[in-house]
Order: structure tokens, then sequence, then C-alpha cells
């Protein structure tokens, strides 16, 4: 059913309710749930859910039910500071005017580019939030420079999985289809309920990836849909009555996916006509899943073989099933691997681009093809100094990114070319976030002549490194449009309407064109109003305004199915894939230009107790991080007292015969350390993890400690990302071991020690000279 | 008929534990920390090994129990609105109504399925 036209209705006592489409800040990914928003006198005064909103029908999380505690909160920054760079560290800021802010920044960059070339400014992203529309525009268009950073080791994010769903399918990411393009939803008469979704390495409920609304999972439960989770952890959602779990080693998911593949090729259970049509290198793979059979598999991953083969014959002969796969396939150096596995199981049993499959598209689409379009504004030779792109084809082909790892080695060293300033959109990248070893990120970005932050609290990242803090607004008080998937796979737009105003706070986008009119008019006509940007974009688009998005609340465009089959894929009109071969590469022609073996293979963790045995007794643990929670985004969310009643500490998760062998009762502090670092939090206690595997959440720093340096909110305290090496890649670049990876635990007294964090950390202890970066798998 | 003859129907083997009931109810009353009108609690994880009535091999549910600060959003309700509770459940596996009414629906609902009438 449509969305009535009127989003904003007046009230007799003077208020105002304003319908829109959240995104964020506060971060989340663009999920664009409904949301109406009740303004009396300028003043937020209610938060609730839109039932005429076709997905999320009036259903909000505690995120968005928390806004005006966030709105509102005392810590938040509404208007633009400045600090001297000599006192970075201190709580030393100045309030600024944003005239004052541009020209500051203005005189920054024109100095940067005349001293040491564009390219010596790096922008650094987030992850979710708005700005990932935006910080590429700001990089190439606003600033003009090449070098535009998402610092996580190996693009451990999203990126990974939409490079590889590039590269063999020719397409953006695929998701499981839940109806989501059409206004009916599952009273579609082409919808078909999936009859099983492999939910792979994903927390869907509390982390509603990348726009995907996770509870469409119980909504299709309902249904009759039942979940194969694949995860170390036995999840709620993994032991509902008809769902299963396959329990894995940390890892080890490539195995398991060779291992299905082995079954799904010699029990005969593929769709023999989808293979012969559409895919390319089928009797390859099948000689190469011929060195994973099921007792193999067992072995390398834990899973009993009679749970291999009994989901490979569920997956061959049940249809439709969906695929979901989660950040566990980018965290992983063997990600690349398997994400390629993961797809071929996806074509081999029919998944691709059916009813109650994988839903598939263009790789980009409206906004999310204009903001990679605006590297145009670099002269070619300008571009091709993008940081770690010529060494890393496989990366930068997809990706309009730096490759990470080189962008910090080139902060450290100076090579090729010094890096002089660092601009931080929406990103606190030194708590346990977006970076493997933050420390060295920290210390390496202490260096920057000049630094800009924009976010609208003070994060360990702006204290420590910042001399301008540019003050975003929250969705309710901008204007903008959502796209789930950024463009990659959109079951709708949506139109973010502004209920008030708080401060004086500018969107990533008003920064990018009011600084663009500055710096590069030229890329930047002038518009009235960001609403007036986004109406020539969507008049393109679909011939009408943002008046008209607003009206219609969303639009959800349709779907076509099968398009591969209708010559709606390709770039010539011909039926198959837009892919080297023009089917789905099963056998990768890419990787094997790129000197990456085009078929899959397992490798094992890097620093497991198999593959490091002389530190297997030191570090007896395997462990695994990052299991979302509905009460935060990453590491946002941290200084508003309900989230924090809710999930008030980081815990790290114990089976309970393991805590008891360490003498740790449930709520003591406890340490987790290997040779790469350390990181203190809470035991609890869960027989559903597995006795070998500790878990650890991410994102922890306290924002009610003191903020200067050297405590920095006590970011150094629960960092769990100081356990993951730099540069432990796969061979084309992506891939962290950011959920595999070996350790200890042991009880401690508090969150405090008697060991001072920042100058261990610092020194890197005991792991500094293991070597990194291994090469492939013989 | 009165707000007492009024309940929640919860049907909690899909409460996923999202806190967004929780959360709304604090909010909607102006709740301080440490009060809530409606509170989730942890039933399990353990293992039903054994157990003759077992349908799953783990017990794991979270259920969701109205306190004696609820009062069923009496302004709302009068207004035609739902409950601040079971419009935003993330699982849509909240009903208000009255009581008669929600006991029938509740023996079509399966198992695990709590009916409340906290007033």
């Amino acid at each position: 059913m449509a969305m009535p036209e009127e989003w904003k209705q007046q009230t007799e006592d003077g208020t105002y309710v304003i319908r829109t489409c959240a995104w964020s800040p506060p971060g989340d990914h663009p999920v664009g749930c409904g949301v109406l928003l009740t303004v009396k006198d300028g003043k937020l005064v209610g938060v609730e859910g839109d039932e005429d909103h076709p997905i999320t029908q009036g259903r909000l999380c505690p995120r968005c039910l928390d806004l005006i505690e966030y709105t509102y909160h005392p810590d938040r920054i509404i208007y633009p500071m400045k600090r001297d760079p000599k006192d970075r560290g201190k709580d030393a800021w100045e309030q600024i005017t944003w005239d004052e802010a541009y020209d500051l920044i203005e005189s920054k960059v024109l100095e940067m580019k005349a001293n040491y070339g564009a390219e010596s400014i790096v922008v650094f992203g987030g992850t979710g939030r708005e700005a990932c529309l935006y910080y590429y525009p700001l990089g190439f268009a606003t600033l003009q420079t090449p070098n535009v950073c998402y610092s996580q080791s190996g693009w451990s994010c999203y990126g990974p999985r939409c490079s590889i769903t590039d590269y063999i399918l020719g397409a953006g990411y695929p998701e499981i289809d839940y109806a989501g393009y059409f206004e009916e939803r599952f009273d579609h008469p082409e919808f078909v309920v999936p009859k099983y979704i492999v939910n792979w390495g994903k927390a869907p409920l509390e982390s509603n990836g990348d726009g995907l609304f996770g509870h469409v999972f119980i909504d299709l439960m309902k249904l009759g849909t039942k979940i194969i989770n694949i995860d170390p952890r036995i999840t709620w959602l993994g032991c509902r009555e008809g769902n299963m779990t396959l329990q894995l080693k940390p890892g080890s998911d490539t195995a398991l996916a060779l291992g299905i593949l082995n079954v799904l090729i010699n029990d005969d259970l593929y769709d023999h006509e989808f293979v012969e049509n559409f895919c390319y290198g089928f009797d390859e793979l099948t000689e190469r899943v011929q060195q994973y059979s099921p007792e193999r598999v067992e072995e390398l991953t834990w899973v009993p073989k009679e749970q291999i083969i009994e989901v490979a014959h569920i997956l061959g002969e049940n249809h439709p099933c969906s695929i979901a796969w989660g950040l566990a396939v980018d965290q992983n150096p063997n990600g690349v691997q398997l994400g390629q596995a993961i797809i071929s199981i996806a074509a081999l049993t029919n998944m691709i681009d059916v009813p109650g499959g994988l839903t598939c598209g263009p790789p980009e689409a409206m906004l999310g093809a204009w903001r990679m379009e605006a590297r145009s504004w670099l002269p070619q030779e300008l571009w091709e100094k993008r940081i770690g792109a010529a060494e890393w084809p496989g990366l930068s082909t997809a990706m309009a990114t730096t490759q990470p790892d080189e962008t910090l080695e080139a902060l450290e060293t100076g090579k090729p070319y010094p890096i002089k300033m660092a601009w931080f959109n929406s990103s606190n990248l030194i708590s346990p976030t977006n970076s493997a070893q933050p420390h060295r990120w920290y210390a390496a970005l202490k260096k920057m002549e000049f630094s800009v932050v924009q976010d609208l609290f003070m994060t360990p990242t702006a204290m420590g490194l910042a001399d301008v803090f540019l003050p975003l607004p929250t969705f309710a008080e901008h204007e903008g449009v959502v796209l789930p998937h950024y463009g990659r796979n959109t079951v709708f737009v949506g139109a973010m309407n502004k209920a008030l105003t708080v401060g004086d706070t500018r969107s990533d986008i008003q920064v990018c064109h009011e600084l663009g009119h500055r710096l590069n008019p030229d890329a930047w006509p002038h518009y009235e109003d960001m609403p007036a940007f986004f109406g020539d974009q969507l008049q393109a688009e679909f011939g009408f305004g943002f008046d008209g998005l607003r009206e219609r609340g969303l639009l959800q465009p349709g779907y076509t199915y099968q398009k591969y089959r209708k010559g709606l894929m390709r770039w010539d009109g011909e039926p198959g894939f837009n892919t080297v071969t023009g089917r789905v590469e099963l056998y990768s022609t890419l990787f094997e230009a790129w000197g990456e073996d085009p078929l899959p293979y397992y490798e094992e963790p890097r620093y497991s107790q198999i593959s490091q045995p002389e530190w297997a007794d030191e570090y007896p643990l395997m462990l695994t991080t990052g299991a979302r929670k509905f009460t935060s985004f990453h590491s946002e969310h941290r200084q508003l007292k309900t989230m924090r009643e809710i999930d008030p500490w980081p815990t790290v998760e114990f089976n309970p015969a393991t805590a008891k062998a360490y003498g740790v009762k449930e709520g003591d502090w406890v340490c987790i350390e290997n040779m790469f670092g350390m990181a203190r939090g809470v035991a609890e206690f869960a027989p559903t993890i597995d006795p070998r595997v500790i878990h650890m959440t991410h994102g922890w720093w306290y924002p009610e400690q003191d903020g200067e340096e050297p405590n920095l909110f006590g970011v150094w305290k629960s960092n769990v990302n100081s356990l993951i090496p730099h540069f432990e890649t796969g061979i084309l670049g992506f891939g962290g071991p950011f959920k595999s990876i070996m350790c200890k635990a042991y009880k401690v007294d508090g969150i405090d020690g008697d060991v001072n964090f920042t100058t261990r950390a610092a020194n890197n202890f005991k792991g500094a000279e293991l070597k990194s970066r291994s090469r492939m798998q013989d | 008929m009165s707000n007492t003859e009024y309940g929640l129907l919860i049907d909690y083997k899909y409460c996923s534990g999202c806190h967004a009931c929780e959360v709304a109810c604090k909010q909607y009353l102006g709740l301080p920390e440490g009060l809530w009108g409606i509170k989730v609690f942890e039933k399990g994880p353990w293992k039903t090994e054994g157990a003759a009535t077992a349908t799953a091999e783990w017990e794991w549910e979270y259920v969701p129990v109205p306190t004696g600060l609820c009062n069923l959003c009496e302004d709302r309700v009068a207004d035609g609105k739902k409950p601040m509770c079971v419009k935003h459940c993330l699982a849509f596996c909240m009903d208000y109504g009255p009581i008669e009414e929600l006991s029938q629906k509740m023996l079509e609902k399966g198992a695990k399925v709590a009916l409340y009438k906290p007033l």
C-alpha cells in the first residue's frame, strides 16, 4: 500500500509530526526505517515508528527510539571548533563559525597542494553512515585528492563482497529476496518464500547489514523459512525450532564452503541447466573440490561430516533457497575464496536472481554511481597516485579507495610520498572499529600537519588527532536520500526530511558543496538548498524531484527476476552475466590475471594453534570478535545512559567449562592477550560457544572517562583490534583476520591494570618480528 | 470496558531480545535509569538433552514482562493507537486487546505464548 502524500502534519496545539526515512547520524546502515518525529516549539519531543512504511511497518530498534537522548545530550558538539595543533590530545577547543572553519581549511588545503601536492591529503571514511555516499566526492571533487581511504586492514567490511561479486557475477551486492522491491511485499504474485536461508557469518537481527532490515528473517520464519546458521557461536536465531547451526572453527569457513560444493557436485545435486548455460569453469571447480571431502573438512572446521552432507542435500533438493553472507566473509584473509565459493554454491543451486533466492542488479546505481563518478574531477596522472592502487589491482579495480594497509605504510614511512593532511569523515578509527593495530595508526596520524574531523561527539580520534571539528546533524536535522545498499541493491529510495534544527551543523553533502564552491567550483553548481540538489538526481532517474519523493515517502522500483535470461545484465544486451566470460565465473579469469588462484582454496588461519604450533601453548584459544548488539552501532551510542543500562561494558564470552579452567566467574574482568596486543572486558558465560573459542565485542571506549591524552576516553583499555595484526591479507589485498586469531585469557582485578597500555601497545610487544603476508597455499 | 479487562499477548517464541519494547516504553513514560514499564528476561540457553517434551536442542527464550509501571498506554489506546511496546516490537510478537479476544488468539499461536493482565 502506498504511503500517504502528507509527510508533515500540524496538530491543533502547534506541534508537527514529520514522517521520514531514518539513516544517520546516529550511525546505522541505510535501512531507512519509517519514523514519525514529533516537534513542538522547535524541540524534538516524540519518536515513533511509521506503520505505513512497507518494510519496517511501524517497528523501530532501541537506537532510533533513543534519538531524543542523543539529540540533546550535553556532550553533543553543535558548533564548529578549532584547536592549536600543538594542543592535540588536550581539551583545548575553541568555538568558531563555519566561515572561519572553511577559511582555515581552504588555506590549509591550498598550502598542502602547493607544498606537497593534493595527494598528500587523505580522506578517511567510516562505515554504514550516510557519509559512505559523500566521503568519495568530498575527496575526489571537493578536495581533489586521489586518496580516499577506508582504513580497516584488508578493507574488511562489505567492500570485498562487493568486489568479488563485481568480478565473478558482474553485479551489485546479492541480497536475500524479502520482497523488498515490491509495494505488496510478500503478497506480490511473483514472490516465493525461501525454504531455507543460509545465514553465513552474520548477525542480521542486530546489525541490519548495509540496509537489510534484519527482522525480515523473523517475518520469513513465520511464513515457513528455516535458517541454517554458520557461526562459531550458536545464537538465539540459530537454535530456533527447525533452524540449525554449523558451529565451525573461526576462520575455517572456506573449507566448509568447499566441502558443501564437494557434496553438491559429487552427489549430483546441482542445477545442470544453470551450470551448462550460465557458468564458466565447472569442470575445473569439480576437480578442485575433490580435495575437500566431508571427512577432511570435518577435521579442518570441527563441523561433523553428517551436517556438511545434510546441508548440501538441503540446498540441492529444496528450491528456492537463499544465502545471507555477512561480515565474516570480509574479515578473513581467505575471504575472497570464501565469497567465491559462496557465490558458486548459489550458482549451482540456482539461487541467483530467482524469486525467494538472491536479488541482484548493476554494481552501482543512482547516488551510488554519482559518488564514484566524482573521480572524473581528478586528472589521470593524479588519479594514478592513489596509494596501493597499482600494487593491488584486485582491490583497486572495484574499489575507488586506497589499499588501507599500504596507507598505514605510507603514513609511517613517507613513501611513496609524504601524507600531510587527514580528514576523518564519520570515522573513529583509533577505537576498536575500522583499523588493525590502532595505536600504530594513532602514532602515524599524529604527524599530520593538519587534520579535520566530522562527527557529533568528541571521540578518542577527534580528541587525539584533530585540529578542526565540524559538527554533523542527526538524520532528523537534515534532508537526504536513503539508499539501502548505497545503490548496489536498492529496494527503495527514501526521503529523509528535516524536522528540527540544533545548533549550527552541516550535513556531509552540504560540506561537500560549500567547501567545494571555494576549492573546485566547477564540480559544484550552486543549489538553493540540498533538496534542490537531490531533486536533480531524482529527476534524471525517476522523473520527479525531492518534493515528489517526500510525498511518496519512498519509492520501491519493482523488480525483474531472471534478468540474465532476458539480456538485462550484460552491457551488450545479450543473455548472461556482465563478466569477462559472460557467465558466472566459478573459475575467475580476473583472479588469474592478478596472480591469484582462479579457483577457491582453503588457507588455515595464519595465527591459529595449527599454523603457529610454537605459540599454541601460550595462546590456546581462538578469538572471534565483533558480534553485534542492539544498543550500539560500532563505537557509537557509548554516551547514552539508556543504551549503557542494557549493555554497560564490553563482554568476553566464555564457554562455562573454559572459564572454570581459568578461575573466571561471570562478571569478572578479564584480559585477553596475544602476540599483537591486549584488551579488557567483562566475562559472560555462554554454553553456546565452543570451549576452544572466546568472543569479545568491538567498538568500546568510555566517554565518561578522562578524554585527554594519554587516556583518550579509555580507548586503549578494551581495544580488541590491537590483537589483530597489520597487513595479514589475502593475495588481492582483501581480508584481515579480525574474526579468527589465537589468544589467551586471564582474570584481572578490573578495567585498569598495572600495565601502561599505551607504552606496551606502542612497543608492539612480542609479535613485532612475526612475518606477515604469507602467500598462496600450495 | 476499562483497561483492567485488557491485556498484552506476547508470542515469545519470536522475541529476539532486541529491547525495543523496553526503550520505547521508557521513553514514552519518561522513566529514569533503573525503572522499566516492561522488561525482557532471558530464559536459558541450556541444553535440553533427555527432556521428554523438548522440541529443540536448546532452550533459549527472551520473555518480556510488563511491570507495575505499565498502564497499557491508556492515553495512546484512547486515541486509537497501539501501546508503545506492541507497535515497535521488531519481531511483531506482541498484541493488545480485550483479554477474551487475546485468549482466543493465544490458542491459535502454538507454544510459548504469554498473556498478561497488568492492571
